[in-house]
């Protein structure tokens, strides 16, 4: 039988590391949300309550 | 290791990877953060000095993306140089020579960050910037650093075009256009950019040398370059007043940029005078931090008038 094929091994020094990178991505992903929003808000304006019912 | 090593090592079981060992710090470094400083305070003078108004929202966003375009840059830029990088001690300990971040790590943020700079750029202020910024980004990638780097000595010369067009873009974030007040901007920083380059290059010739980039001490000598450095400095001069000269700075402007001028002269005067062991290099770096602070009080000083005569 095979050996089970056990991929990449990160090293606690690289999982450490991916680690913070994640979180950088993360807030960085969260401030994109809130700066599209803030924009759509600011573009549109006072039009942004003018929709049809 | 090289990459056919690498992915051989991959393929194994429960193999190691030499990747993922960059930190958020790491990744900063590629971006070249002292010159994006630079880039975002130009940047922001060209939007400040553009007729009309923006949103202050947008303006920011406007910043932050061609910052982040400008880091792009950077990041491919070290990329594509890792090789003679790790040749030169000004650039050996960046991310990846020193053997943080892989060359793939590296090409992959920097093309998702020029993505993404332009597109923001595109989506949330307007088309005309984001493709400015586009082009800028291309510039100093594939005409800069892939091309005239390695091949011609007039490489920062040209190349140079791409530092010089983020106040033209921070300008085209207000108006949709560039106009001659904003080519102005792009010339004062396009024709400051030779002379204070080469006079780094005349201290670290040794290091261009070794690794084979042919900046013009390398290819016509120290001489020539002296030559080059006083007449470029002669012809920024009147390009530093030009704002006052056209109309669009104070007179306050033209006495401190034609001061300044005659001052950067001055400057390269000694470096043509003095040619022989440490009076030389110390001439060299007097010239190259002072080029840095006259630029700054440049833009500075115009930003100073447009805040308070626009005020």
């Amino acid at each position: 039988m095979a050996e089970e094929d056990k991929g990449i091994a990160l090293t606690d020094e690289q999982k450490k590391k991916r680690r913070s990178r994640s979180i950088a991505i993360g807030i960085a992903l969260a401030a994109l949300v809130v700066l599209f929003y803030v924009v759509t808000i600011i573009k549109l304006g006072p039009g942004i309550m003018d929709r049809a019912l | 290791m090289s990459l056919a090593e690498r992915q051989d090592t991959i393929s194994q079981d429960s193999a190691v990877w030499d990747g993922g060992m960059g930190s958020v710090g790491d990744y900063v470094a590629l971006l070249k953060p002292r010159v994006m400083s630079l880039v975002i305070f130009t940047a922001f003078v060209g939007l400040m000095l553009a007729p009309g108004s923006v949103h202050p929202v947008l303006g920011a966003v406007a910043i932050l993306c061609i910052a982040i375009g400008a880091g792009a840059s950077g990041a491919l830029n070290m990329w594509y140089d890792a090789d003679i990088d790790e040749i030169m001690s000004r650039t050996r300990k960046r991310p990846i020579p020193a053997g943080k971040i892989t060359p793939e790590e590296a090409l992959a943020f920097g093309v998702t960050l020029s993505i993404g700079s332009v597109v923001t750029l595109g989506l949330l202020v307007n088309w005309f910037a984001g493709a400015f910024l586009a082009f800028t980004i291309f510039f100093y990638v594939f005409v800069y650093t892939m091309w005239l780097k390695r091949s011609t000595p007039q490489n920062i010369v040209i190349g140079g075009a791409a530092g010089a067009f983020p106040p033209m873009i921070g300008w085209a974030s207000v108006t949709g256009s560039v106009s001659l007040e904003s080519f102005v901007l792009f010339l004062i920083i396009f024709m400051w950019t030779p002379p204070h380059f080469w006079a780094l290059a005349l201290v670290k010739n040794s290091d261009y040398t070794a690794a084979k980039v042919p900046m013009l001490p390398v290819v016509a000598g120290e001489t020539s370059t002296r030559h080059h450095i006083l007449a470029y400095s002669v012809l920024l001069a009147p390009v530093g007043a030009a704002p006052y000269l056209l109309g669009f700075a104070s007179p306050v402007y033209g006495a401190a940029s034609a001061l300044l001028g005659l001052a950067f002269v001055a400057l390269a005067a000694d470096i043509w005078r003095k040619r022989e062991g440490d009076l030389a290099k110390a001439a060299c770096w007097r010239l190259f931090k002072f080029s840095i602070f006259y630029l700054f009080t440049l833009f500075a000083l115009l930003l100073g008038e447009s805040l308070v005569l626009g005020a």
